[in-house]
């Protein structure tokens, strides 16, 4: 069942004429004859929920905002910058009128006029291409006053980012949106209450919003007997990493895991195993081979103690080592860190410095309970979960991995200070000064 | 702790192991205010983009970004006087402009080259070789004045790894020979590897792929491009897809289910190293680059 993907690669289809040929802007009109309230209940039928990470179903996130007249917002987040996820940028430059529609649709439910789309910096192509998309609906009167002759008004604005990791997370991107440096936000008060402007916003992934068309069409009931009972509906999976055919691919969400690795994706290379993998981008926690056979869906993600998130699954095989991997996604979260909360500026970087020590032959097994420790001390306790993105993934590895990474650390020290030994605390021996913060 | 065999602690210059504030910055000077329209010369063209793109937003501060994108675009960076620019046609202080410029990674507050290459060195593409590619691609423009080659956060663009985006083109997946194309592309002015450009590439997933469409690079007819990409330029025999050739891709995705062609370990690991030789150097081995 192909709901997002159906033939997108059909040439034109880009462009207004195609898109409506193909029975495009159709589900607007449905949606345009009925009341808001019958969209919305469509929408909640469907129990669609949010493919940017959260998994918040999309209908109770409408029913949150406050009723009455005054501005309200929907900005659709299209800063997909969460490493592993490319699906969002597969739709916007291959059928963004899918998502312009479902972008009018939502907004028509949830009762809002002034929508915005906040594409990352580096889609420059994405961004002409939507552009150009947004102008054509805008033509054919599918976005302005008074849309298809109803009372419905709504104007889209395509907002730029320029390059920062941070800004995906829905309360650092209001206020990259508003101008400022994409420093997230105290929550409570949620952005369904006080978002963009200090007015109510709604947020939804552009995956989330390209499927509004489809649940129009189908009737929410009917969408919802896709995939399992939380989890409805289908999902594209951005496979990469050691897979034979990386790629997007849609899938009805709970099918084992080993389908989409192996038989979409064809498997690790020739000769190669699987050694672990992301299912949910590199925040995830990872998962092993034995792991394989997990419905890919969000409370089974959940319960095996990783997460669905935005859908990216990252393959490792068993030619890289936990460590250099470890590493690459510490490097990452340690520079896209805001710095305004200390636990995440602080734990990002000094998970750096303890991975490098393990590099350099400088560690003790001992480290490895101390990053397990910092990480755990990240979890919850700051404004957003950029923080906790790198905790989750780097905890899981050293619970899974702790074997191997022993092994790198005695192979390490020996590697490098041969000479030095005796000046090393024996492995396993801990030090009474030892601490997260060696006394030099 | 015993002392003895610790290396020593490195210090920076003023003596803190902290490295301090990236620029030195004149205290005594008065905080600067909001530049006056009427005293400071706006380039024509940028104050029309500006005041465009304030109209769009409710707020006019929503427009700093795309501001300062305009300002980079016409100075090549956010130089202080297209920030003194930007600041007068918006009504905001410099150090405003500034604090925001300073957060995203595409704004250059100092001065950069024309191209921007920046590679993905994230961890999908790292695990196929982007480290490599990026160290090929730093050597590849050593020298040139008008590339400047960064690596950059993870680009959405996995399944073309290892890749990069060639001012705001992505292409890959690349090997370490395309290094020395993409430069000399970006000094011939010519598009970037356009055999390699993520706008021609299908679908992966095989029950999405239109029969028989044609999804490759324009005809290239009227300009003859023999060189692009293609082939070396000297003596360079190896059978790679030329760009009047067809992109490849069709025999991955018939319309049914394809039993895929096994790839080789070379089309697999195009960053010139093959994992036999990565794992002979032990673990802990394969970061030495960095």
């Amino acid at each position: 069942m192909k709901l997002l993907l159906d033939r997108i690669d059909e040439p034109g289809l880009n462009t207004l004429p195609v898109y409506e040929r193909r029975g495009g802007y159709q589900s607007l009109r449905k949606a345009l004859e009925t009341t808001p309230e019958e969209v919305l209940s469509n929408i909640m039928d469907a129990g669609v929920r949010g493919r940017g990470g959260a998994g918040f179903p999309m209908g109770r996130k409408i029913s949150f905002l406050p009723h009455g007249d005054m501005d309200k917002y929907l900005v659709c987040n299209a800063d997909e910058s969460e490493p592993g996820t490319f699906k969002d940028r597969e739709i916007m430059q291959k059928n963004p009128h899918l998502l312009i529609e479902g972008i009018v649709i939502a907004s028509y439910a949830a009762g809002i006029s002034r929508t915005f789309i906040y594409i990352r910096g580096e889609y420059a192509m994405q961004a002409d291409i939507l552009e150009a998309a947004i102008a054509e609906a805008v033509e054919a009167g599918y976005i302005g006053e008074r849309i298809l002759g109803s009372d419905h008004s709504m104007s889209l604005v395509l907002h730029r980012g320029a390059g920062a990791y941070i800004c995906g997370e829905e309360t650092g991107l209001l206020d990259s949106l508003e101008g400022k440096r994409g420093n997230p936000r105290l929550k409570p008060p949620f952005p369904a209450i006080e978002g963009l402007y200090h007015g109510p916003t709604l947020i939804n992934n552009v995956e989330t919003l390209a499927t509004v068309p489809a649940i129009i069409r189908m009737g929410g009931k009917e969408y919802a007997e896709l995939g399992t009972e939380t989890s409805t509906g289908t999902k594209v999976v951005s496979v990469s990493g050691d897979v034979q055919r990386p790629g997007n691919y849609e899938i009805e969400l709970g099918i084992p895991s080993r389908e989409l690795i192996y038989d979409l994706a064809g498997g690790p290379l020739p000769g190669r195993e699987i050694k672990f993998w992301f299912p949910g981008g590199s925040s995830s926690p990872v998962l092993t081979k034995d792991d394989l056979d997990i419905p890919y869906d969000f409370d089974s993600m959940a319960k095996a103690g990783s997460m669905l998130g935005s859908g990216a699954v990252i393959v490792v095989d068993d030619s890289h080592t936990v460590l250099e991997v470890a590493l690459k996604v510490a490097k990452f979260y340690a520079h896209e860190s805001c710095g305004k909360c200390v636990p995440c500026r602080e734990g990002t970087n000094w998970t750096v410095k303890m991975l490098q020590r393990i590099e350099s032959g400088e560690a003790t097994p001992m480290d490895l309970d101390i990053m397990a420790s910092v990480q755990e001390q990240i979890i919850g306790n700051c404004l957003c979960v950029l923080g906790d993105a790198m905790a989750m993934p780097i905890g899981s590895m050293v619970a899974k991995f702790r074997d191997e990474l022993e092994a790198e650390i005695a192979a390490a020290r020996e590697r490098a200070e041969g000479a030095e030994l005796d000046d090393v605390i024996p492995i396993g021996v801990a030090d009474e000064h030892a601490g997260p913060f060696p006394v030099h | 702790m015993s002392a003895t065999g610790r290396r020593p602690v490195p210090r920076f210059g003023h003596g803190s192991r902290v490295p301090g504030w990236d620029d030195a910055v004149d205290l005594t000077k008065a905080p600067a205010t909001v530049p006056d329209p009427a005293l400071t010369p706006v380039l024509p063209g940028l104050k029309e983009t500006i005041e465009a793109a304030m109209a769009k937003y409710p707020d006019r501060r929503s427009a700093a970004i795309p501001a300062l994108h305009a300002a980079q675009e016409v100075y090549g960076w956010c130089s202080p006087e297209a920030i003194d620019q930007v600041a007068s046609v918006m009504q905001l202080t410099p150090a405003y402009l500034t604090s925001v410029a300073t957060f995203y990674d595409m704004f250059s507050t100092v001065p950069k080259p024309r191209n921007d290459v920046y590679v993905c060195t994230n961890i999908s593409c790292s695990l196929l070789g982007a480290d490599e590619f990026f160290e090929a691609m730093l050597a590849a423009a050593e020298g040139d004045p008008d590339v400047d080659v960064r690596s950059f956060e993870c680009l959405g663009a996995c399944d073309i790894a290892p890749m990069a985006s060639v001012n705001g083109e992505y292409v890959g997946p690349l090997d370490l020979d395309d290094a020395e194309r993409i430069v000399e592309d970006l000094r011939l002015g010519r598009p970037v590897l356009e055999h390699k450009q993520l706008r021609y590439r299908r679908s992966a997933d095989p029950e999405v792929a239109e029969e028989e469409t044609d999804f490759g690079p324009p005809d290239r007819d009227e300009t003859p491009m023999t060189d692009t990409a293609g082939l070396g330029p000297e003596g360079d025999t190896e059978d790679r897809p030329g760009p009047t050739a067809a992109i490849e891709m069709t025999t991955d995705q018939p319309a049914d289910h394809p039993e895929p062609e096994a790839p080789t370990d070379q089309d697999r690991h195009p960053a010139g190293t093959t994992r036999e030789e990565a794992d002979d150097e032990g673990p802990g081995q394969e970061d030495d680059t960095e």
